[in-house]
Formats: C-alpha cells, structure tokens, sequence
C-alpha cells in the first residue's frame, strides 16, 4: 500500500470522528476549548502508535483466542504511562494560577483504554499489517483524531466562550450553549454534515 | 495469518508474558516518574501561598499543621514575617456541580479572607469554571471580606454573595468550602 496514503487516510476519507464515528465520548467530552481538544487529541495518538506498534510485533505469537485481552492489557498500560507523564510534566499551573493541562485533561485521559479508536486501529490494522505500516497508520489516524478535535474545540471555544487559544475577542459571555454537553452534539452535528459535503466535492 | 494455536498452555503462558512486561514498564515508568510528581504538587501549592497569603519569610509546608472538626480534618499552613504571623493558608473542599472543588484560602490574622485561590475542580467550561481568577474576576468579591459581616452563601439563599450566572450550585459549593475553612479557623485559633 501506498504509505503516504495509509498516512493521509486518516484525516478525511476515514477520519475517526468525522467518518468512522469511533471514540465519540472523549471527542464530545474534552472540546470545550481548542487546546484542550489538541492535548486529548495527542495523548490518543502517542497511545495509539504506541499500541499499533506493539500489537503489530506480538500479533504473531499471541494465540487467536486470547487477543483481545492481550491488546486491552497492552493498550492499558500506554494510557496508564501517558496519565502518569503528563501528570509529571504537564502539570504547572501558570503565574495567575491557571489550571495545568493535566488538571483538564486529567479525568478524560483514563478513557482512552476504552476509546474503540485505539482498540479498533489494534484489532483491524496493526494485527495484520507489517510493523512499518502500524506505525504510519496510528499517526495517520491519531493526527485525524487530533484534526478533528482541533476543529472542534475551536468551534465550540470560538461560538461558547468568544474566545480562540484562551484569548478573548468578545467581552462577557458568548452563546454558553455551545460549552455545554448538548452543544458539543449540535456542534459536531453540523461540522460532520460539512465534512460529508467536503469529501463528496473531493471525490 | 499464521498465529500459534489457542491450546490452554499457550493461552496461559501469553498472557502471563504479556502482563508480566506491561507491569514492569508501568514499574519502571512509575520510578521515573515518582519524584517529577511529587515536586509538581509541592511546586503547585507553593505558588497557591504566594498568591493567597500576604508576604511572609517561613515555609508554610513545612509548619503545617492539622486541625480536626467533626469528622473533617484541615490543613492550615500559616505565612510568618520575622516570628509574626501574617496569614493562614487553609486548604478546603466541598462538592461541586461536577466533583470536588478543592480551594486554597488565605485569611488575615483577624479572620479576613485575603486571596483564594483554586487548587482542584471540575466545573463546566465556560459557567462553572469562572470561579478561577483567569478566566472571570467573580472570586475577587470576597477579598477584604471579613465573613463576620459578609454572609457566605448567595443572594438567593440570603446572604451576601452574587452568584455565577447559569452556576448557582458551584457558586453554593465554593460558599460553603469557604464557610467550613472559616469555621476551622475559629475553633483552630481558640485551641
């Protein structure tokens, strides 16, 4: 297969988010500002490369009907070292305060264990492809995953908040529907019904 | 696909390998982390006493000290100048909309709230999360106030506190985080 396009597939034609609709809850969970869907966007593809890498070296010696387990334990333990390195090194609060990364992120990152992306990737890919192409595809799909996230947090932060990256542009608030839950619904609704119209114009 | 065959051994015998090497990189990573961790919350709090307290000379974590009502236990950190003491850091929580809110609160030796600041909580972005002094100057209400003559709880409730709009139970629940820290500073200082 064409590497650069195992690398790009990923971002439209088999987005996670937009296309695939996998891992939906962090998606729907984590954007309510653009930074913290970029930080949960990279955690997910750190783990995702990592446990692509590793299910696609064992794929060979681990028996057909103990695989599942064996990629859960192994996803587990990447998402586990992610939580404990961002709360390591992610967690300063800035100089008036602000909230670390890891104290936004903190309570989502224990979710990727259960985020079908990863396990999918595992499961789908990385247990019968060679180790070169695992490692391409969970970039691929993980910067996708991030894309997606990116775009948006930054609606939601932009139209919720009147804000882009914590710098405000509104003064007082903005439509507060949009930070909340069922904004995140309405959001993501409209951007997939974009991005169906997107990839039919490409294709 | 050529896989090993599923025979009970083979089954055992993988995943015993397989958790075996995943605890001992989780071991490893949480040697290598243990220290970074430990600095980052001490780092956290040190930050918190420099924003909460007026100017002091000691190292309040080090002269903590615990001061039980009920069932709940405080830690109060106190900031000294030269031998006085200028303030006192209580460390307070209570349940929010979205979980615990955890307040670090400076008060003057009167009993006057000098600065909040907040250490935890998980409050909506966007409404619940102005109680942090980044993102709305709405905690600023309560500095200079001494909770003698100010009432701890908002203006629905009849005291003397305006709520966040569209947050009245994380506005509730930071009252009441602040109304136990006062409570512990009452009864601490007539021990």
């Amino acid at each position: 297969m064409n590497q650069w396009k195992n690398f790009t597939k990923g971002f439209i034609k088999e987005n996670p988010v937009f296309v695939l609709f996998l891992g939906l809850c962090p998606t729907l969970g984590t954007t309510n500002s653009a930074i913290n869907g970029i930080g949960m966007g990279l955690a997910t593809t750190f783990v995702l490369v990592m446990s692509n890498f590793v299910v696609s070296l064992v794929a060979k010696v681990v028996p057909d009907k103990v695989r599942i387990p064996s990629y859960i334990v192994i996803i587990a333990s990447f998402v586990t070292i992610v939580d404990l390195l961002m709360k390591a090194f992610l967690n300063n609060p800035g100089p008036n305060f602000e909230p670390s990364m890891y104290d936004q992120l903190g309570i989502f990152i224990p979710l990727i264990v259960v985020n079908c992306i990863v396990l999918g990737r595992a499961e789908a890919f990385a247990s019968k492809k060679s180790v070169m192409t695992s490692l391409i595809d969970g970039f691929g799909i993980g910067l996708g995953f991030t894309f997606a996230l990116l775009l948006l947090g930054s609606v939601r932060e932009i139209l919720g908040s009147g804000s882009i990256f914590n710098i405000k542009f509104i003064q007082g608030d903005a439509i507060l529907l949009f930070v909340s839950p069922p904004g995140a619904f309405l959001a993501l609704g409209f951007l997939i019904m974009l991005m169906n119209k997107l990839s039919k114009k490409i294709s | 696909m050529s896989r090993k065959e599923s025979t009970f051994g083979n089954m055992v015998i993988t995943l015993f390998l397989v958790t075996l090497l995943s605890s001992a990189a989780l071991g490893f990573i949480y040697e290598l982390t243990r220290k970074p961790i430990e600095d980052a919350l001490l780092n956290k709090r040190t930050i918190a006493f420099n924003i909460v307290l007026p100017e002091f000379d000691n190292e309040p974590i080090k002269d903590m000290y615990k001061v039980g009502i009920g069932k709940d236990t405080f830690n109060f950190y106190p900031g000294m100048k030269s031998g006085e003491i200028v303030g006192i850091a209580i460390e307070t929580t209570s349940q929010g909309y979205g979980g615990e809110i955890n307040l670090i609160v400076g008060f003057l030796p009167d009993g006057t709230i000098n600065k909040v600041a907040v250490l935890e909580h998980k409050e909506t972005a966007g409404l619940g999360d102005k109680i942090i002094k980044s993102k709305s100057d709405w905690s600023t209400q309560f500095e200079g106030k001494n909770p003698e003559e100010f009432k701890l709880s908002v203006t629905k409730d009849g005291g003397s506190v305006d709520a966040i709009t569209a947050s009245t139970i994380t506005s509730r629940a930071y009252c009441e985080a602040l109304q136990k820290a006062y409570n512990a500073l009452k009864t601490g200082g007539e021990q």
